[in-house]
């Protein structure tokens, strides 16, 4: 799950990590407003607009407008919310607009070094260590993964521990590693602690401060302020399940793939993929398996989907309108190892599923081919009431196991 | 003998009132385990359907049962608790079978047994001078089938009075039946396998395919697809390799996490029966959960190929395609 940058502010700044001020609008007219109330104080006003979108390459689309008047922040939101915005990452029709991001722009204090005080500040889940790590250098503002290819050792690392979090000398001595200095060690080590308990108490599995920088020297930071610029998040879906409603709310959904929330709503784990077969699978092992047999012997899977153990009927159903709602799906291959996930269970929502497919030419049942593989549980019973439905299922074919089943249905489609 | 469970495992459900504890509760008791409790809190004093006492507190249940394992159904906010409430009571295997508990969770349960477990090495540990009680615990799963130790089975399985096998153990949700113990006449091989698995119907594959080949199982552990987990392959591989009943190993991993890279480096270095594996998600997209927590793709690491290139690399025979698990099997143990 993620959230937009706005959330993503409002999140650090209630675990007291210094933001600029900013302001989500969700029409052109209050851009003004906006413009003036998050540039008030300031000298020489500026503000950045930014569409919330999830999707990336929103400044080479024109979506992020550096903008030095309240009128320029109404041009560019303007453009935002009447023009779709396209991007390598969007659908090639684009994306409706409906939140923009007004944040006052701020300076970057000049590093003695050269270039700009940025600096990366991250903590992730490392699976290795099963701690929470943090992540910082010296070089904000830039792909990270670029910095910790080309130079390993401006990456610093830093284990929380698992039960006190991120000890107060830990954020220090990070602190001091990142060139912080004189007042600008306290700021930036408050800020870290910030982020690991927002980290746990949030169940991320990413939270990600780039940039953090450090603004000139001014009468009330006379040694600059250290601040979060922009920030991204992702979550343990576990741990947003589990206790985190409020986080739940915040998803916006437009940006993701329609097949795929349908499946959420029946507990059906779903991804779209590019091939042409569909996939039923009880397991997600055995799903990503099927994916695998599928490649294996030529063909191309549609989708991964675990129906998963404790599916009714109705799911099962469900699951295949979701396969059929995807127009590239030409087969569909069933593979059933019945453990808690009975067979009968699952052929009876096959036969229910055919019995509510409308095909485009109006007229019910399966027409594509259908290739079933069926073993574990109440297997015996599972294949009678298949064979028993054959009449309603005419493009059924039994799958003898694994690569029997995967042969007929590459066969099929090709 | 087989490993961590047998049929003198005596088990208690977590959970036992629970529509999944209740079902596999029974399920495991009709297989011929020696279910002999369970756990709900506030229920304490009552009895399950199958006229096991339900407890409200693991600590009495273990001390008026004698359970030695429990099988964890708890709901996942509740499941890291219910581990750590199973490992101070001092049961030595807990499989907690509930998807869906946070990874924040399991980070911290896994430092709590990780302590409990360095402290149990000690010679003496407590302040007052005896001996820290506990034993070793081993924690299995959690999003885990469970673990099971097949026994003979007797052709009956309605309940625990006419049990499925006797002298069986099945701790979990897996279906019984696909499995087969060595004394069995479909075990033409005479010679038993274990399996070691991130997934559980993929697991169930394994058995089919292993049985179909004559082979019987020793022991399958599904040690769950979550990022942050119990025990892991390497330990499951020392232990099959130390069982004298396990005569070869089928080893089924997936993408995401470098695992399995390890479990290469350490078949490599120690383990002396023959190997055969399985990684799936070679066609699984980069970043994109595929169902199982743990099942996604971050670093070169930890790819479905770099982790079959590792696994060669250490002399394992890796099956390609699901199907040829069981014949990647035969290859390892030179049969085929």
């Amino acid at each position: 799950m993620k959230i937009h940058e706005y959330q993503a502010r409002d999140l650090l700044a209630s675990f007291g990590i210094p933001v600029p001020p900013g302001k989500m609008i969700t029409s052109i007219e209050d851009a003004a407003q906006a413009f003036k109330a998050v540039t008030a104080g300031q000298t020489t006003p500026f503000a950045v607009v930014k569409a919330q979108v999830h999707a990336g390459g929103r400044g080479k689309a024109g979506f992020v407008k550096l903008t030095k008047t309240a009128d320029e922040a109404t041009e560019a939101a303007r453009f935002m919310f009447t023009n779709r915005m396209k991007s390598p990452q969007t659908p090639p029709e684009g994306l409706e607009v409906k939140k923009l991001l007004v944040a006052a722009g701020v300076d970057i204090a000049d590093r003695p070094t050269g270039g700009k005080e940025e600096f990366y500040l991250a903590i992730t889940v490392d699976r290795t260590t099963r701690r929470n790590m943090l992540i910082a250098s010296r070089e904000g503002g830039v792909e990270i993964e670029q910095v910790a290819h080309d130079r390993p050792d401006a990456i610093i690392k830093e284990p929380l521990h698992p039960t006190l979090g991120l000890l107060s000398f830990q954020a220090r001595d990070i602190a001091f590693k990142l060139g912080f200095k004189g007042k600008q060690v306290n700021q930036a080590a408050a800020i870290m602690s910030g982020l690991a308990k927002l980290f746990v108490s949030k169940d991320c599995s990413l939270a990600e401060i780039n940039p953090l920088i450090l603004t000139p020297p001014s009468t009330q930071f006379p040694d600059g302020q250290v601040i979060a610029i922009d920030a991204k998040f992702s979550f343990d879906e576990n741990g947003i399940e589990a206790r985190h409603k409020d986080l739940k709310d915040m998803a916006d959904h437009s940006e993701e793939n329609p097949a795929e929330l349908r499946a959420q709503k029946f507990n059906l784990s779903y991804v779209a993929l590019d091939g042409n077969i569909g996939c039923l699978v009880n397991g997600a092992g055995l799903a990503m398996a099927t994916m695998d047999i599928i490649k294996h012997h030529g063909g191309e899977p549609a989708n991964f989907l675990d129906v998963g153990g404790g599916a009714t009927e109705e799911a099962v159903t469900e699951a295949f309108g979701i396969i059929l709602s995807d127009p590239q799906v030409k087969g569909v291959m069933v593979n059933i190892f019945g453990g808690i996930m009975r067979c009968d269970v699952i052929a009876q929502g096959i036969i229910n599923a055919a019995g509510k497919h409308k095909n485009p030419d109006g007229s019910i049942g399966f027409k594509i081919p259908l290739v079933v593989r069926l073993e574990g549980t109440n297997v015996e019973a599972g294949r009678k009431l298949l064979q028993d439905a054959q009449s309603k299922l005419p493009t059924l074919q039994a799958g003898i196991d694994l690569t029997d089943a995967a042969k007929k249905v590459c066969a099929a489609v090709k | 003998m087989a490993i961590l469970i047998d049929k003198d495992t005596r088990v208690i459900c977590q959970g036992i009132t629970g529509a999944f504890g209740a079902v596999h509760t029974k399920g495991c008791n009709n297989y011929g385990t020696k279910m002999v409790g369970g756990v709900t809190p506030g229920k304490g004093g009552t009895k399950d359907e199958n006229g096991l006492p339900i407890f409200d507190t693991v600590n009495e249940a273990v001390r008026k049962t004698g359970a030695t394992a429990t099988m964890i159904f708890v709901p996942p906010p509740f499941a890291g608790d219910a581990i750590l409430e199973a490992a101070y009571a001092g049961l030595p295997v807990v499989c907690a079978i509930t998807e869906g508990v946070p990874v924040q969770d399991m980070i911290r349960v896994r430092a709590v047994l990780d302590e409990m477990n360095a402290m149990s090495a000690m010679p003496t540990g407590s302040s007052s001078g005896k001996p820290v009680r506990h034993q070793r615990i081993t924690l299995v799963g959690p999003n885990c089938p469970g673990v099971i130790t097949p026994g003979p089975k007797t052709g009956g399985g309605g309940s625990s009075s006419d049990p499925y096998t006797n002298a069986g153990c099945k701790i979990g949700i897996m279906p019984g039946y696909i499995h087969t113990h060595i004394s069995e006449s479909k075990c033409t091989r005479g010679k038993a396998i274990g399996i070691v698995s991130r997934s559980g119907t993929l697991t169930y594959e394994a058995v089919w395919q292993t049985s179909n080949l004559g082979f019987a199982q020793s022991t399958c552990v599904g040690i769950g697809g979550d990022p942050v987990r119990g025990i892991n392959h390497i330990d499951v591989l020392k232990l099959f390799d130390e069982d004298p009943d396990t005569a070869g190993i089928v080893m089924i991993g997936e993408i995401g996490g470098t695992d399995e890279i390890k479990a290469a480096e350490f078949i490599k270095a120690h383990v002396k029966k023959p190997v055969a594996a399985f990684i799936a998600g070679r066609t699984a997209p980069p970043g994109r959960r595929m169902g199982h927590a743990g099942a996604i793709i971050g670093g070169a690491d930890d790819t479905a190929d770099a982790k079959i290139s590792a696994l060669q690399a250490a002399g394992v025979s890796v099956a390609l395609s699901p199907a040829d698990m069981g014949s990647a099997l035969l290859k390892a143990m030179k049969l085929g």
